[in-house]
Formats: structure tokens, C-alpha cells, sequence
């Protein structure tokens, strides 16, 4: 349709712009700021306000936290994706017996059944976290695919404490994503939900029941 | 889409009202999101700042739109979505058909998307053999019943959970009877897994298009949106050519004040960013991504000063929400694809004043809509515009259809008005009777039935300011 679109831009083009620039005063959001404790809690209260659930670790107890996660709830399995840092530490020191893990390793058209209705929870880890909503910053991509997050019943995501930012407007900024994107990037605050019977809330109406976010406390 | 069909909304209108069912319907889901918006936004200088700053980015955007589209296209041409421009809602179609037809697809997943809703393209498919399941719950259920949404967030807000348990029970398979919400979403969410899974492609709207890196943001709570776009292998978003706005960091405050102000939700469950296809080493995602950017009348707006403001909206209903109209009769009552105050404003420039002369005349210019409006566009100011447009012909203006409103019985009202006016000897004559018999006059005279069937017949007073000025011994200096 390349008619059609050099008489969009023409007509646009022909009507032109009028006035100068409006100026941008961005004070609103540069007054978002906090310190970094509470920045932990003010994205977990946002979250846990939506019915996500939080587990405490540290830096070197959350793979044993997740695998506790994974037993006490009787999971059969838990998708993951090993090339990833996370996902590599979190296979290290999986014991046989119990939940299994299971690698997210070849493209979903060869599994993409067993995925929908065989799996019980994805692990993920993320790429930040918003204070001032409540929310993750996540990056799918080769070693973490994007259906991990969504389509297993339960989601279960690694948070380190630092790297949690002010506001979306600030990581986007601290992220460098006005400079390059990946196919795919998301911002996801609680597990899926809907109210669009009588504006009663229901959770898990397509993507996951329920968020787990494993919070590793790793401030100074 | 109604191109010929004159559509009376207060027809329309007066039947909603006589609904009960629908009135509590309405007014119990406004006033609930009427609070929720209000809490979200507790300190007033905040909300005026995120406003200010929102107005600021859209009209920015709206200066730049023919060099943001541009670089918008290259990027994501770069990014490998595929950048289609339709000037039409039937081109839009044909060109969506064509994609799917290129890969033989024939089931198609929906987010939900109002721009498809205008290009009813849900019946167009069908009429070309292939399947378009809506996949938003309301949407979900309102397609079961062969209904259009009645609000552009929450589509199926006009019906209740009762109405919605005797719909699934009749009309999914297996489904037995029940009122528990929680139970009705477990339903619909195993019909539509099941589609998700085997659909051969996926469609979503687009919330903020972004120039910078060629990424179509895209706001929602369920998950669908997210299905529809990652799980089948080819991906179609459809945008208005509106959408678009310069940096990704433009994107942060329009997005806050978006869900605030549309369901009084501080942040949506998922916002997803994307920008292409599965890359060459990923596992899942759409191994095609294609975007339709659509003008309908967009860039007639455009061209004038005035009625550019129209395309700062980012759809967020809050003015319909806080509409005295809108609460009272429901979205359906518009039958126009766009409801409330913004649809009194875009439908008529989309369709034609003439075709929608009643449409911009219900409304009270009360100034609700504009007050809440989080880009600030001045609805009631652009609805007196539309309203002079319909019944002139104003040199300079293009809006579609103007001049065609006029009747012949109110250009003789307002010759005869202008005439009196015109001639002072005449003019004096007239209100000596108007205040001497004007109160004899039946309430139900032509020219006053429609004014006195809910107001109370209005008075003339017993003397004119002017009789009263000269008999006090004032002066006209």
C-alpha cells in the first residue's frame, strides 16, 4: 500500500505543525524518589495489593527457597531455562526426587501441548523492579523464553532487592531502553486477572494464578 | 460504517432509560470507578502536573506525527515488523486478510483492540471463511451474544454476572449453570487456552506506538493480549496513526495516567513491550509480526487546528465514566463504535456531521468529560464546533459532512430571528407581544414541544429590560 501511505504522509505533511514545541516539565516524576529500603517495600506492598506472594532469600539461600516453594506446594515440575544465569544456578543444586526441573531448550512447536497442559510453574529471574507501582521488569529472550512467564499456571520470579528502580519512567532511563529493545520486554505487577463479570476481581483468567517473587535481600 | 442511515440518539437514549436492569447496571460500575479513579489520585498537584506533562507529550507528538511515523516505520522495519499504511477501514481489511491468506491461516485470537472494532473486522473475516475469536473476557462475552462493547475499556459492562451464568450455560459447551465469578472466568479460560493453542494467528491493538525503537506498547490485565501476540506464529496489531509518540520515556507518564484514570489502577498487570519477531536463536514468540497503521478520517482531523485535539485521546474512558449522559444510558445507546463524550466528538468526524446531527447534540456541555480527561481535550468546546459545522459551511473547514445538519424549519427560525433583530421598530413590536402573550402560549407549540416535554415552559417577563430601562429613567450609554 505504498499510495496509501505517501497520502497519509502528504496530507499530514500538508497540514503541518502549529506552534512551538510544548515544553516538558518532568518534575512529576523526577519528585518519585526513595531510598533503597524503601523502595523494597513500597514495590512489595504495591504487588502484595494485587496478590502476588513474596519468599525471602538471600543471595545464597533462594535456589533452596525456590526448591522448598516447589515441594511444600507438590509441584511435579518446574520449566526453566538453563543457559540463563539464574537458571543455571538454580539446576546446580537440584537434588533428584520431587519437583523436577525441566529445561526450557528447544522451540515450543515441539512441546507446545506438553506446555500448555503438562507443566505446573515457570522460573524466570528479572531485569528490575518498579517501587513506586509495584512490578517486575522482565527481558525473555533465547535463554529465558517468553511463555515461561505466562502460559504455567504459577509463575515463579527471581527480584534482587538492588536493582529495584524509583519508577517505570526512571528505569527506562537506568535500562537503556530508549536505545535498543528486545523483541520483547514486559513490566507484569501480579498474576493475571480480569473484572469484567460485574467488576468483580478473578485471578488467573488466562496467564498465571499466582506470582511468587523470590525477593533476594542483597542491599548493602 | 453507518454511511447513508440517519441514527436518531435520542431514540436510542430514551429507550435506555426506560431499562432498569441497565440503568443499575451502569450506575453501580461508574460510581465504583468514579471512586477508584479519585483515590488514585490523592494530592491534586500531582494529578495536574502528570495532566499537564501528558497534554504537553501528545501534543508534542502531534506536532512531529509525519516525521515520527517515518521514523517509527523504519525502525521497526529494522526491528522486522512488517509496516503496512491503509487510508481505509475496507483497505485495512483486505490487507489483513491478505497476510493471513498468505500463510494459509484460518483461526484468528484477539486482543482487544478498538481500531479493529471500527474496522468491523470480525465480520469481514467471517465472510471470508476464517475465525476471529475475541479473547478479552468482555469481549469474550459479548461476542457469544452478538453484541458490540458498550464501553472501550470495559466492554461488557452493561450486563450483570446473572445474565453472563444463563449466557455460558447456553452457549459453551458442557458448561453447567452457576453465578460464581470465579467459576465463569475458570470456563472461559479452558475454551480459550484451547484456542490460544491452536490458533494460526494472533491480533492485539496498540496502546503507544514508539518512534525511537519501533516498539508497540500494549496495556492489559488478563493475559490474552500476551497470549494473542506470542503464541500463535504470525502477529497482527492494528494502530491508528495516532498512537505514535517520539521516545519510550514519553511512554512512562501517558501509561500512569492511562490505567489511573481508566480503572483506577495504579499500574496494569502486564505491559508489554514488543519489538519483532521470535529473534534467530529464540524458542517461542511469532515468527512474523505485521502492523496495519490506519488513518479513517484521522488525518482530516489533523489538518485543523481546533479539532487535532481530538487525536491526543489514549482511550482511556474516564470520560465516559463521569458522563451524566453516558451513566444514565449505557454505551449501546450511541450505536456508534466509540461511546460517551470522545465518541461524541470522534464519530461524526469519522462519519460525518450530517449522518451523526443528533449524536452532538446529546450532550448538557456540563464539562465533566474534559475536567477528568488526562490529555485535556476540550470536549465540550469541540462538540459547539461539530454542532456549528453540521448546519454551516464554513470556508477553510473540512469536516466531513458539514452544512448537511441544516433543516429547513431552523435556517427559517433563524432568518425570521435575524430579521426582527436587524429592524428595531420590528423588534420592539415583537417583544411587546412576546411579553404580553408569551406566557399564553401552549406548551406543546411546535417550536417549544421538545424543550417543554422534561423542562418547565420557560416565562417571558412582563416587561422588556428596555421597557423597564425608559420607565426608570435609565440610559442604553
Amino acid at each position: 500500500m505504498t499510495d496509501a501511505r505517501t497520502a497519509i504522509l502528504g496530507r499530514l505533511r500538508a497540514a503541518g505543525g502549529s506552534g512551538p514545541l510544548p515544553d516538558l516539565d518532568t518534575a512529576v516524576l523526577e519528585r518519585r524518589q526513595w531510598p533503597a529500603a524503601e523502595r523494597v517495600e513500597r514495590l512489595r506492598k504495591g504487588m502484595e495489593a494485587v496478590h502476588t506472594e513474596f519468599l525471602e532469600a538471600t543471595p545464597a539461600t533462594w535456589p533452596v527457597v525456590v526448591r522448598a516453594f516447589c515441594d511444600r506446594e507438590g509441584l511435579k515440575n518446574l520449566l526453566f531455562g538453563p543457559t540463563c544465569e539464574a537458571g543455571a544456578d538454580l539446576a546446580k543444586g537440584w537434588a533428584p526426587g520431587g519437583t523436577q526441573l525441566m529445561p526450557y531448550d528447544r522451540p515450543v512447536e515441539a512441546f507446545k501441548d506438553e506446555l500448555f497442559t503438562g507443566v505446573d510453574a515457570g522460573f524466570t529471574s528479572t531485569v528490575g523492579g518498579i517501587a513506586e507501582t509495584g512490578g517486575l521488569l522482565l527481558m525473555p529472550g533465547s535463554a529465558e523464553p517468553r511463555l515461561m512467564s505466562l502460559v504455567p499456571p504459577i509463575h515463579i520470579a527471581l527480584l534482587r532487592a538492588s536493582t529495584i528502580q524509583d519508577t517505570f519512567w526512571s528505569a527506562v532511563k537506568a535500562l537503556g531502553w530508549g536505545r535498543s529493545l528486545p523483541p520483547n520486554a514486559l513490566l507484569i505487577s501480579g498474576p493475571s486477572k480480569t473484572a469484567d463479570i460485574e467488576q468483580t476481581l478473578a485471578y488467573g483468567v488466562h496467564g498465571p494464578k499466582r506470582l511468587i517473587v523470590v525477593l533476594v535481600q542483597d542491599l548493602a | 460504517m453507518h454511511a447513508e442511515k440517519e441514527i436518531l440518539f435520542r431514540d436510542s437514549a430514551s429507550k435506555a432509560l426506560l431499562d432498569p436492569q441497565l440503568r443499575a447496571n451502569f450506575r453501580r460500575a461508574m460510581d465504583g470507578l468514579i471512586t477508584k479513579r479519585r483515590n488514585q489520585f490523592p494530592d491534586p498537584r500531582d494529578l495536574q502536573d502528570l495532566r499537564d506533562l501528558s497534554t504537553a507529550i501528545r501534543s508534542r507528538s502531534l506536532l512531529s506525527l509525519p516525521e515520527l511515523l517515518e521514523q517509527f516505520e523504519a525502525n521497526c522495519t529494522k526491528n522486522g515488523i512488517q509496516v503496512h499504511w491503509a487510508e481505509t477501514c475496507e483497505q485495512a481489511n483486505e490487507l489483513i486478510l491478505g497476510i493471513m491468506q498468505a500463510k494459509g491461516a484460518k483461526t484468528l485470537v484477539k486482543g482487544k483492540s478498538m481500531v479493529s472494532e471500527e474496522m468491523h473486522l470480525n465480520a469481514f473475516l467471517e465472510s471470508k471463511g476464517i475465525e476471529a475469536l475475541e479473547s478479552d473476557l468482555g469481549e469474550y462475552i459479548i461476542q457469544l451474544d452478538g453484541e458490540t462493547p458498550s464501553h472501550i475499556i470495559m466492554p461488557a459492562i452493561h450486563k450483570n454476572k446473572d445474565q453472563i451464568a444463563r449466557q455460558f450455560s447456553q452457549k459453551i459447551k458442557d458448561a453447567k449453570y452457576t453465578e460464581d465469578v470465579d467459576e465463569l472466568t475458570a470456563m472461559a479460560r479452558k475454551v480459550l487456552r484451547e484456542k490460544f493453542l491452536h490458533a494460526d494467528a494472533g491480533l492485539s491493538g496498540v496502546n503507544f506506538a514508539v518512534a525511537e525503537t519501533g516498539t508497540l506498547c500494549l496495556v492489559e490485565n488478563e493475559g490474552n493480549g500476551r497470549m494473542s501476540t506470542h503464541v500463535p506464529p504470525l502477529h497482527i496489531a492494528v494502530m491508528g496513526l495516532e498512537k505514535v509518540v517520539a521516545r519510550l520515556e514519553d511512554v512512562a507518564p501517558l501509561y500512569a495516567i492511562l490505567t489511573r484514570s481508566a480503572t483506577g489502577q495504579a499500574v496494569s498487570t502486564y505491559f508489554n513491550l514488543i519489538s519483532g519477531p521470535r529473534g534467530t536463536d529464540e524458542k517461542d514468540g511469532p515468527r512474523e509480526v505485521h502492523l496495519v497503521i490506519l488513518d479513517n478520517g484521522r488525518s482530516r482531523m489533523y489538518a485543523d487546528p481546533q479539532l487535532r485535539a481530538t487525536l491526543r485521546c489514549i482511550r482511556c474512558g474516564a470520560c465516559m465514566n463521569h458522563c451524566p449522559v453516558y451513566t444514565r444510558i449505557g454505551g449501546h445507546a450511541y450505536e456508534a463504535i466509540y461511546p460517551g463524550p470522545i465518541g461524541k466528538i470522534l464519530t461524526p468526524q469519522m462519519e460525518g456531521v450530517g449522518v451523526r446531527h443528533d449524536l452532538i447534540h446529546g450532550s448538557s456541555l456540563c464539562g465533566a468529560c474534559s475536567e477528568v480527561c488526562p490529555v485535556e481535550i476540550p470536549i465540550p468546546e469541540i462538540l459547539v464546533r461539530l454542532r456549528r459545522e453540521a448546519t454551516h459551511e464554513d470556508v477553510g473547514s473540512n469536516v466531513l459532512g458539514r452544512g448537511t445538519g441544516r433543516t429547513a424549519a431552523e435556517d427559517w427560525a433563524w432568518r425570521i430571528w435575524a430579521g426582527v433583530l436587524k429592524r428595531p421598530a420590528l423588534y420592539r413590536v415583537a417583544s411587546w407581544f412576546a411579553t404580553r402573550f408569551g406566557k399564553a402560549l401552549p406548551a406543546g407549540a411546535p417550536l417549544i414541544k421538545n424543550w417543554t416535554r422534561t423542562r418547565t415552559k420557560p416565562v417571558p417577563a412582563r416587561r422588556s429590560l428596555s421597557e423597564r430601562m425608559r420607565a426608570e429613567g435609565g440610559s442604553h450609554d
